[in-house]
């Protein structure tokens, strides 16, 4: 049987574009609107594309470019856009990024962004405006995403005294993610400022009334104080240095950066509660020790059923990284390191954590598609698939389960709600893990085992 | 509570309806106003629906790779055969293309994908940028259909070129293309194609069904469960039956002015509009008798066991009232006596494109004091909602959110639903799953209904 195909076109990408990264991000600051400076199809078609994994409204502005505007330019309809979205939502800031059509013609936000400030300079309200350049030929929706926490610390931290604060850039995890991290950070007893926070704003209760931007999210003023940490903590090993906003602070105002991959698993959580112990120069509270015992517990209880496991790990750079150093750790063997990404250091970054990949024989691979994967599928013959919904058609075609995890999550409830880090997201992974190498088992049995 | 406003330059796209005084027609067929966070997408996604279920075609993006990204198998448009509609494939333009062009990706992309998927036909989507960046894509689909000998066939669908109607008309453009290369030998006189109906979970089997129990032959639907072959020959038959206007008026106007075929619009939403749909269609073919009593046949038995089981849910549901909010006007009518038929009344009726007629009639339809709007976005739509105290929305994956936030039930009516709404079935379904939604007990939580915040 051949597993070659077309490898020109892109088949069931394993990525998204730029502008969706962006929003996301933006929405993690408080009362912010995202706006995107292109057709209205690229904010309609994002907002339905994470409406289906967060279940939660969210509004995405669009300066709705027309044939006139393409030739002459998207400064008009950009400022009226940001007027009517002031006036319509009221926002503490607006969120721009622009879309490959605003980026080919050529408009010059920033400028057209001070006209507008001049223009409406005695209209209120006036938002802070933010402007992240999210071409969608280059890169994917994560360096959207960089770009659009990148440019709010760049707008928005001011040079102050520094004072005990620590800055938390947690990439794009989940919500649950998120409240994990606050309440770490909370429970260490130091001021954080982390962005983006969407924990609530993607994940929010019922409205007794309209809210026109749902609470949550990270203050500008906030933001503001980025300067005046005495560390800055970035979740990610694969972020460009131009998008890294930890980076920025770092070169700009002295702020220490520490990179971190994506604390997954017990050594990565390790490190990352290490290093909160020493900048704080606090203890890591009790329940912590007790989340890790029990989860070096549990590893025991479930080590037979996963070592040796063969699995394909696919999704953002970062998230194959951090998965790729906890399955390790558990004795699995991910066959396939894929992305969608193109970070160019994929490989290396794996292999500080796993120096053992060649000799593990783990193929690692930037830039593919689904149908690349599933080529590879073919051959490595994996137990089981971890990624995002999108590998359930490969997955349903060759009769590979497939464990979800990351974004989106489209097929299945509670994606938001999903842990993925720390001790606690480790715990919920190794259970989920272990219970599908179980259930596999069990259905393959003709015996009917009600112990497994 | 806060009040919430109608944006300036929008006020004249919405209307309460107040027979008391004389009231200008409704604003509409308007671009979106910018920063208006408008519910519609763009010309390729009107493009992209209407041509979406045609599964022994591939359909090539060309562009970035986002278009491709979030319309991969996002419908419920089901085939019986082939699926390569449910495959994703992009060019995934990338900045050096973009500078220097991307004819050459997009040949390459063609005849590989061609070679090894064996389709009936391509579709080659521009997007935006294709728009700016002048690929001769006429060229291209010429050279490949040349070279592979199936129709190669580009669908002038850039983003910015109009709104969601400009898109379907391209891809209607593009289908008149296909339409007339078929043989229409051995086509029956009593002959119909389907126009605008999409197939979602399989509701154009129940329809094509009832049409060929009346003993009339569906020659295409279009595009439901869509066929290249299909498409071809649909110039042989009698009459075009339109169910979503919206989309596919333009094409059944090109079709009767080519080919002579004249068209009628039909629903096949409600008892009532469905019943019509099969009705509307015998009386073109006088000379068969016949075919209206087997129509008559039809919805006699299907009603005599529908209508007992809809009581149950006119019960529970008589007094309660809705809102909609959906793509084209034309489904409103009938949303509007469907829910009417389970004691529903409607507070608010709106779409993304509804014209001037549509409108019209939705006010001479509607209730004193509902509400009608063309175009609408969250802010409106929530406003409206609270205001007529609407205890449902009908809409899409992006109103679903609005409604499950103000605690009220939510039907999905657009593109992405598992469960067919059409036919005589189909009004059971919508009503069961109005009657699940409105009357579970989980509002009893939601802070607008005594729940605590």
């Amino acid at each position: 049987m051949k597993h070659e195909h077309a490898k020109t076109a892109t088949q069931n990408a394993c990525k998204l574009c730029n502008p969706l990264g962006a929003c996301l991000a933006f929405r993690g600051i408080e009362n912010c609107v995202p706006f995107l400076h292109g057709s209205q199809g690229c904010a309609t078609y994002i907002r339905r594309y994470l409406i289906s994994h967060y279940k939660e409204p969210i509004d995405i502005a669009s300066s709705n470019f027309h044939e006139e505007t393409a030739v002459f330019g998207g400064s008009h309809n950009l400022k009226i856009g940001l007027k009517n979205v002031s006036d319509q939502y009221k926002p503490d800031v607006i969120g721009v990024a622009t879309t490959c059509l605003s980026e080919t013609i050529g408009d010059d936000v920033p400028m057209i962004l001070r006209e507008y400030k001049k223009e409406f300079k005695n209209g209120s309200p006036m938002p802070i405006l933010i402007h992240a350049s999210t071409p969608s030929y280059q890169g994917s929706h994560i360096d959207g995403f960089h770009a659009a926490v990148h440019a709010s610390v760049k707008a928005l931290a001011e040079k102050m005294p520094q004072q005990r604060l620590i800055n938390l850039f947690p990439n794009m995890v989940s919500p649950a993610d998120m409240r994990y991290l606050k309440e770490i950070l909370e429970d260490f007893g130091v001021p954080y400022m982390m962005l983006p926070d969407y924990s609530q704003t993607m994940d929010g209760g019922p409205w007794g009334e309209y809210h026109r931007i749902p609470p949550g999210g990270t203050p500008a003023s906030a933001i503001a104080t980025a300067a005046s940490a005495t560390a800055s903590i970035e979740f990610g090993s694969t972020i460009e240095a131009s998008k890294s906003a930890a980076g920025y602070l770092d070169m700009m105002f002295g702020v220490p950066a520490w990179h971190l991959p994506l604390p997954i698993g017990i050594k990565g959580s390790d490190k990352f509660f290490s290093l909160l112990e020493t900048l704080t120069g606090e203890n890591r509270a009790e329940k912590y020790e007790d989340e890790r015992r029990r989860l070096v517990d549990a590893y025991a209880d479930g080590h037979k059923y996963v070592f040796d496991k063969r699995v394909i790990i696919y999704g953002e750079e970062d998230l194959v990284i951090g998965m790729t150093a906890f399955l390790r750790e558990i004795g699995m063997v991910p066959v396939l390191c894929a992305s969608g990404g193109k970070s160019g250091v994929l490989k290396k970054r794996i292999e500080e954590l796993v120096p053992d990949v060649d000799e593990l024989g783990i193929k690692v691979r930037e830039g593919v598609d689904f149908v690349d994967i599933e080529d590879e599928a073919k051959i490595l013959q994996p137990d089981f698939l971890i990624g995002n919904s999108k590998g359930y058609t490969m997955s349903r075609k060759n009769s590979i389960p497939l464990l979800r995890l990351g974004f989106p999550i489209h097929d299945r409830f509670g994606g938001q709600r999903m842990h993925h880090l720390g001790y606690r997201g480790t715990q919920e992974l190794f259970d989920r893990i272990v219970n599908t190498v179980i259930e596999q088992r069990q259905n393959a049995s003709s015996i009917g085992y009600t112990y497994m | 509570m806060e009040q919430i406003g109608i944006l300036e330059g929008r006020e004249r796209q919405v209307l309460e309806k107040n027979s008391g005084v004389a009231q200008a027609d409704i604003a509409c067929d308007t671009s979106s106003l910018s920063g208006s966070v408008s519910q519609r997408a763009c010309v390729f996604c009107g493009s992209r629906v209407v041509l979406y279920p045609v599964a022994d075609a591939i359909h090539l993006v060309h562009g970035p790779i986002g278009c491709a990204a979030y319309t991969w198998d996002i419908r419920g448009a089901v085939s019986s055969g082939p699926e390569l509609h449910r495959l994703s494939f992009s060019t995934d333009l990338q900045e050096m293309d973009v500078i220097y062009g991307g004819e050459k990706k997009l040949y390459k992309s063609l005849i590989e994908l061609i070679e090894q998927y064996k389709p009936k036909a391509a579709f080659i989507y521009s997007t935006c940028i294709v728009g700016l960046i002048g690929d001769d894509i006429e060229a291209v689909c010429k050279k490949v259909a040349r070279e592979t000998g199936i129709p190669v066939l580009p669908v002038h669908s850039e983003g910015f070129k109009g709104t969601k109607k400009d898109g379907y008309k391209a891809a209607c453009h593009t289908l008149m293309k296909l339409i007339g290369t078929g043989s229409t030998e051995d086509i029956s006189k009593y002959s119909i194609n389907i126009l605008g109906e999409f197939n979602l979970a399989g509701e154009a089997w129940i329809i094509r069904q009832y049409y060929e129990k009346m003993g009339i032959e569906v020659v295409a639907t279009l595009t439901g469960d869509g066929r290249i072959d299909a498409v071809r020959r649909a110039h042989g038959a009698t009459l075009n039956v339109v169910q979503c206007s919206g989309s596919m008026t333009w094409l059944a106007k090109e079709m009767e002015e080519k080919y002579g075929i004249p068209y009628i619009r039909v629903s096949y939403f409600g008892i009532e509009d469905m019943s019509k749909s099969l009705y509307d269609v015998a009386v073109k073919f006088p000379d068969r008798p016949d075919i209206m009593e087997a129509a008559k046949q039809i919805v006699s038995e299907e009603v005599k066991t529908l209508y007992p089981s809809l009581q149950k849910f006119k019960k529970a549901l008589t007094g309660k009232k809705a809102a909609i909010y959906v793509g084209g006007a034309f489904k409103t009518f009938s949303l509007i006596k469907a829910l009417r038929s389970i004691g529903m009344s409607v507070v608010l009726a709106g779409s993304q494109t509804g014209n001037q007629d549509d409108y019209a009639r939705l006010k001479e339809m509607c209730d004193e004091g509902t509400v009608i709007v063309d175009d609408s976005n969250p802010v409106e739509l929530s406003k409206f909602i609270l205001e007529k105290g609407a205890d449902l929305l009908i809409g899409g994956v992006k109103e679903r959110p609005i409604a499950f936030k103000l605690g009220i039930g939510f039907c999905d009516h657009n593109h992405e639903r598992k469960i067919p709404l059409a036919g005589f079935i189909g009004m059971y379904n919508f009503a069961l799953e109005v009657y699940q939604s409105v009357m579970s007990p989980v509002w009893q939580f939601a802070p607008r209904k005594g729940g605590t915040l």
